[in-house]
């Protein structure tokens, strides 16, 4: 088992290889960007990318009617005062449902929405990777083609099925779509991944007397983390940040936060206004927490879901 | 096998010895076991090929009864409690069915099909019915007649399809294909710009997050950030509530009603997409940018190309791949996006892309029209992906 639990060589050469790179790179980078105008252009970009937000951010502490009655930069003239009582107000509802709810929800929903289709399409994908069957290409091809079929299409017959089982006012029905419209990618991209191992350390494990089973979890599952950190993520935002399936398939109890701000757009002349704005801010907080602290592994997966074949 | 059994056997190898005919004896097991995933499936698809019925009882929870806790907790919770349960059970359940699957599958000699059941079999039966069965419903459903209740009843031809392609839809149809075309345009041409320009600088990591920020946000965040900037024109001569208004009157022009006006509303959220899409389309162009070799941009260097020569006749021929790849991913998302539209259109006929239009349909139980749409966002992202794999290929090629 010596052979399965050394470290795979190749990475690290190549990370050195790119550090050089890097370093040399770094060192020219000083003829790059001397031009004044480039810099300028770069900074006006960020500022107009950042801006929006920035509005909604500085709107969200401004007191009641002040977001609705004069624009975020009248906040530094004086003309209104700076409160936090918003979010209280948004957090317990202000008459509503409270936002607290549909985050449960969010969470209740997101957890099991990332942790079982990875789980199966890690399965999926060990079997497309290295179990030899009759007819593997054929269903290969045909979980890479239902990458592309839109969502929209899948939406009404299985709401149908909901509806006939029971499962409409339950997380079931959210778990499942989530399930069975992150299955494709998931095997795809998980696929990829364990085809790059070597063959020889499924070669080893197998000579040792160890089944698909114990190659699967013993061999494979630890040198695929990063790959399934990777995927996670990309699952996780898409769940979280997911609209459509919430208004298809939940019922009064089991709205997520997305559908949650929806419904308070739609008030936006009365009360909605107030809480709204901290209510968006709030509802980002997680996904921009998850992107911040697990960049690399996102940038990873982003590469390899759009430019990886 | 000797040398097998020096190595530690795994306690199932070291029970008594099989008989030699053991693989023949448990042959019948593959065939019964896939076809027990077949008579799911086939239960699944009867499930939703079946006619709703007004009033039966659905199989697993009623909620006109009077359930009990539990089945309350796993069909309909309200409380915080009932909701985490549920969850802790839902994961349980599920560790304990694909636990169970793998320890049976895990014996020394058993036959290949029984084993690809365990690793596939959930898999096909996902997918088998929540896609490929459904996407056929949809298709099928294009084609009928549905009435207030949603029931299918009869089929029309090409009635639905015709509903698509007439009246107000025809706007609809415009605004997709403006969608389709300018979103990725902008998305990538801003996501180029920045890549470069921001590429081997000090603020790098910093600067890409800030664009990459409306990409990891819900589009029903953007489209609430974007709501203020649009914010209708105040009353002459107030001040200005909506960023856009503002600048508009710091430069003298006339206010706009951004969202209402009738081909600047499909445009002001062309915006808020291409807003979204710029971070995605910045980062992967960035790591391809920088996967350039060196030597080829050495030798360009040395030719004497600088600045932006250098960069249209060396870099962007050598990420060209890439380029087309970020082009199509952006317009497949533009196509089948619905969020923004949603939530930032007002419903208006004017502002509609197909995908809306799809949920508007689903929304009053017209499911014929709904699969309709459903069909034609298909039959567009079709050829696209196609298109797609094979830039892919190309790209994995090059490199």
């Amino acid at each position: 088992m010596t052979a399965v639990v050394a470290p795979v060589p190749v990475p690290e050469a190549q990370l050195s290889a790119r550090k050089l790179k890097a370093q040399q790179r770094a060192a020219d980078a000083k003829t790059k960007l001397s031009s004044p105008w480039a810099s300028g252009l770069a900074i006006l970009i960020a500022i107009l990318w950042t801006v929006p937000t920035f509005g909604l951010l500085i709107n969200s502490t401004r007191s009641d009617p002040a977001p609705q009655q004069s624009g975020f930069w009248n906040f530094w003239n004086g003309s209104t005062s700076f409160t936090l009582g918003n979010y209280g107000t948004a957090w317990s509802g202000n008459g509503g449902t409270p936002l607290y709810d549909f985050i449960i929800n969010s969470v209740v929903i997101t957890l099991p929405a990332v942790f079982i289709p990875i789980t199966l399409a890690l399965l999926a994908a060990y079997a497309f990777a290295w179990i030899p069957f009759r007819g593997k290409n054929i269903m290969f091809i045909a979980v890479f083609v239902m990458q592309v079929v839109p969502i929209q299409v899948a939406l009404l017959p299985l709401l149908t099925v909901y509806v006939k089982v029971g499962l409409t006012n339950s997380f079931w029905s959210i778990w499942l779509s989530h399930t069975i419209f992150g299955l494709p990618l998931a095997i795809f991209l998980l696929h990829n991944f364990m085809k790059e191992i070597p063959p020889s350390l499924i070669e080893a494990a197998r000579v040792d007397g160890a089944g698909h089973v114990k190659i699967f979890i013993k061999v494979l599952l630890p040198l695929l983390v990063p790959a399934i950190a990777s995927f996670a993520i990309f699952q996780f935002l898409w769940v979280w940040n997911d609209l459509l399936v919430a208004l298809t398939f939940s019922g009064e109890n089991t709205a997520p936060i997305t559908q949650g701000i929806q419904g308070l757009t739609t008030q936006f002349g009365s009360g909605g206004s107030t809480i709204l704005p901290p209510a968006a801010i709030l509802a980002m907080l997680v996904p921009l927490a998850v992107f911040l602290s697990l960049q690399r592994f996102f940038v990873r997966g982003l590469l390899a879901g759009s430019v990886k074949g | 096998m000797t040398e097998v059994q020096d190595r530690a056997p795994s306690p199932v190898q070291a029970q008594a010895p099989r008989p030699a005919n053991k693989l023949k004896e448990t042959s019948w097991v593959a065939p019964v076991i896939w076809g027990v995933i077949g008579l799911v499936i086939i239960g699944g698809i009867w499930l939703s090929w079946s006619p709703l019925k007004q009033g039966a009882s659905p199989l697993l929870y009623n909620n006109q009864d009077d359930p009990g806790w539990i089945s309350r907790m796993l069909f309909q919770p309200t409380t915080l409690g009932q909701k985490l349960l549920v969850m802790v059970v839902a994961i349980a359940l599920f560790l304990a069915i694909m636990g169970l699957i793998l320890w049976l599958i895990d014996r020394p000699k058993i036959p290949t099909g029984v084993v690809l059941a365990g690793f596939l079999g959930p898999v096909v039966i996902f997918l088998s019915i929540g896609l490929l069965w459904s996407a056929i419903k949809t298709v099928i459903q294009s084609f009928q007649k549905f009435d207030d209740a949603g029931a299918a009843n009869g089929f029309v031809g090409l009635d639905n399809y015709a509903k698509v392609f007439s009246g107000q839809n025809t706007q609809v149809l415009i605004n997709s294909v403006l969608w389709i075309f300018l979103v990725p345009l902008f998305a990538v041409a801003f996501g180029l710009l920045y890549a470069v320009l921001v590429d081997r600088t000090r603020f790098e990591a910093v600067a890409k997050s800030l664009i990459f920020l409306p990409t990891a946000i819900s589009m029903v965040a953007s489209g609430i950030i974007w709501r203020y900037v649009y914010l209708a024109p105040a009353p002459s001569g107030k001040d200005q509530i909506g960023l856009a208004n503002a600048l508009v009157d710091l430069v003298g022009g006339t206010p706009q009603n951004w969202i209402t006006k009738a081909p600047l509303g499909t445009f002001a959220l062309i915006i808020v997409m291409v807003w979204i899409q710029t971070g995605f389309a910045m980062t992967v162009l960035s790591a391809a940018l920088k996967a350039v070799p060196d030597d080829i941009i050495e030798a360009a260097r040395i030719d004497g190309a600088t600045g932006p020569r250098l960069f249209f006749s060396v870099m962007l021929p050598s990420i060209r791949p890439t380029v087309v790849v970020v082009l199509t991913t952006v317009a497949i998302a533009s196509l089948k996006t619905f969020d923004i539209v949603n939530v930032m259109g007002g419903n208006l006929p004017k502002n509609n892309i197909l995908a809306n239009a799809f949920y508007n349909a689903l929304v009053v139980r017209q499911n014929g029209l709904a699969g309709a749409f459903a069909v034609v966002i298909f039959i567009i992202v079709t050829p696209v992906i196609i298109f797609n794999v094979r830039q892919m290929k190309k790209a994995e090629e090059n490199r």
